[in-house]
């Protein structure tokens, strides 16, 4: 790989160690990748759960913390992505006071790097949204694919320990999403059924993530038509793609940037469509459904929920009482929390009986025992990127519309 | 000498050892029980199999962002797989490997998982990208 002075002058250890070895490690990667240089990056964000930093994790960054200062401080803005516990919340889900504390080691250790904690994955909704042409080193998969697709900025998947090296070199080797040739159609999908609800969104993602062979296919959908879709809904679809195809940017033509029109977006003629129809919707949410009514645990989350999410919760919980052999669950960042409890709606949710989390995100906080330390198995959600994960932490996964959960929660069963 | 066959220049060190084959896709946060060694996701081809110590050959990288932790932090415990092959890698697997020094190879001249089977005895190495498979050792 071509370097330049100053990333030379990285690598020879003039910086220290920590920005040395993050740079070896950069350039191990963009060999593996075929990059040609690195490219400078505006901002990281860092997905570090407890969960999946471990001790051996949490040792890691607490040695880092441990160097002076001017050797460990990020050098470029670096975010944060959901976090392991709620320090506010954890007991009242019954989650273990290990992970909290080994989350509060972490913590510590993020804070002493100059890392700012806004633990969110839906940063692009609430603080400084990429721009077009904009790169960055972003380490969730929901907010990849929206800055990439939706704001025509420019990331790979950068997993933790990559976008911690991007925040102590404040560069990334330049491969992927990062090149005009990477961000072509490869692809195309013809929608014949408009999705309605966060859910069919969500369905949308999961139908065309499940076609997806590779990383490096870029599918574009056409056929999208009446009101434009709203943040939230391409927040649903985009993370339900990302997270069945490993996708990391799709165009939607006549509404993503990069997609005016359908010859603008392919090299040459568009491929033959690949349909998807309502029957396929309706396949999908029949592969998550259930064998009878039983329910433990409503989840709203994945990705965090918008103000106007929440507030639409808010809207279908008044004067209602989730069923007390079930529980609801509803995360968002610190952000949007802050402001639903100024505006009542965070009183309106937790008055019905259900808990509000803040700056964590259900998978992202040892599901598995929670699940155990609950009873919970069953596990109804509008999300399809949750229901694509859960099923491996030991829950049985049901896909439906808020207002069909939340009806549910109520119930006490799956109606 | 057994087959050779040559995929992309890769990461880590070589190593040797059994594999463990399916035409399925990988991530470590979707599919396994990290704690126990084996595969958990119901879907999976290798539904209840242990993968710790084996060389594990795959299709393609899914899911999220959370294996680039999960593979130091299972070889911490020495509850990691031996190698990874895949057909396709993402950068989420190859930052991963980077950061656990962990063996991984992808882009293989023909289909991995139709070349190699389970059982079968093979030598990784990610700094020419070359596996050998020597099925008489088997």
């Amino acid at each position: 790989m071509k370097l330049n002075e100053h990333e030379q002058a990285i690598l020879a250890g003039n910086m220290g160690p920590a920005r040395q070895r993050a740079m070896a490690q950069q350039i191990e990667i963009g060999r593996f990748f075929d990059a040609e240089d690195m490219v400078e990056v505006a901002q990281a964000h860092i997905m570090a759960d407890t969960e999946s930093l471990g001790e051996a994790g949490v040792r890691f960054l607490e040695d880092l913390a441990d160097m002076p200062l001017d050797q460990c401080k990020v050098c470029i803005p670096t975010i944060t992505d959901p976090r392991g516990a709620d320090f506010n919340a954890y007991q009242r889900i019954n989650h273990d006071p290990v992970y909290v504390e080994l989350e509060r080691r972490a913590d510590q250790a993020f804070r002493a790097l100059g890392i700012l904690m806004t633990d969110t994955c839906i940063n692009y909704q609430t603080m400084m949204p990429p721009v077009l042409g904009e790169h960055l080193a972003m380490g969730d998969t929901g907010v990849v694919i929206y800055s990439n697709s939706v704001q025509g900025a420019r990331t790979n998947y950068e997993g933790g320990p990559s976008a911690l090296a991007a925040a102590l070199t404040g560069r990334t080797p330049r491969f992927g999403f990062h090149l005009d040739e990477r961000r072509r159609g490869t692809a195309c999908f013809d929608v014949t059924h408009q999705p309605a609800t966060w859910t069919e969104w969500g369905a949308l993602g999961g139908l065309i993530g499940r076609a997806m062979a590779s990383y490096y296919e870029v599918p574009v959908i056409n056929g999208i038509h009446g009101p434009a879709p709203t943040s939230d809904d391409l927040k649903h679809f985009g993370a339900a793609l990302a997270s069945y195809g490993s996708t990391a940017l799709f165009h939607m033509v006549g509404v993503t940037p990069e997609a005016p029109d359908l010859q603008t977006v392919f090299d040459g003629p568009a491929p033959d469509p690949t349909k998807i129809c309502k029957a396929d919707f309706e396949g999908f949410l029949a592969g998550y459904g259930a064998a009878d009514d039983a329910l433990d645990v409503v989840v709203f989350a994945a990705p965090q929920l918008s103000l106007l999410e929440m507030e639409r919760c808010a809207y279908l919980l008044k004067d209602r009482q989730v069923h007390r052999d079930v529980a609801l669950l509803i995360a968002t960042n610190p952000e949007n929390k802050h402001a639903s409890d100024r505006m009542g709606l965070t009183q309106t949710i937790e008055d019905a009986g259900a808990v509000v989390l803040e700056g964590v995100c259900f998978y992202q906080m040892h599901a598995r025992e929670l699940g155990e330390a609950n009873n919970w198995t069953r596990l109804m959600t509008n999300s399809a990127k949750l229901t694509n994960i859960i099923g491996g932490y030991g829950y049985e996964p049901v896909l439906a519309n808020m207002e069909r959960c939340i009806d549910s929660a109520v119930a006490g069963r799956i109606v | 000498m057994g087959t050779v066959i040559q995929g992309h220049v890769g990461i880590g060190s070589s190593v040797s050892g059994e594999a463990l084959v399916a035409l399925d896709n990988f991530s470590a946060r979707y599919d396994l029980d990290r704690i126990k060694g084996i595969f958990s996701r119901p879907s999976h081809k290798l539904h209840g199999e242990s993968y710790v110590g084996k060389v594990l050959v795959l299709n393609a990288a899914k899911g999220g962002v959370a294996t680039a932790w999960m593979l130091r932090e299972m070889a911490s415990r020495d509850m990691a797989p031996l190698a990874l092959l895949l057909n396709y890698a993402n950068p989420i697997i190859a930052q991963g490997a980077a950061f656990a020094e962990f063996p991984l190879v992808d882009r293989f001249e023909t289909d991995i998982t139709c070349a190699i089977q389970t059982g079968d005895q093979v030598y990784v190495d990610p700094a020419t990208g070359a596996v050998t498979i020597d099925r008489d050792a088997a």
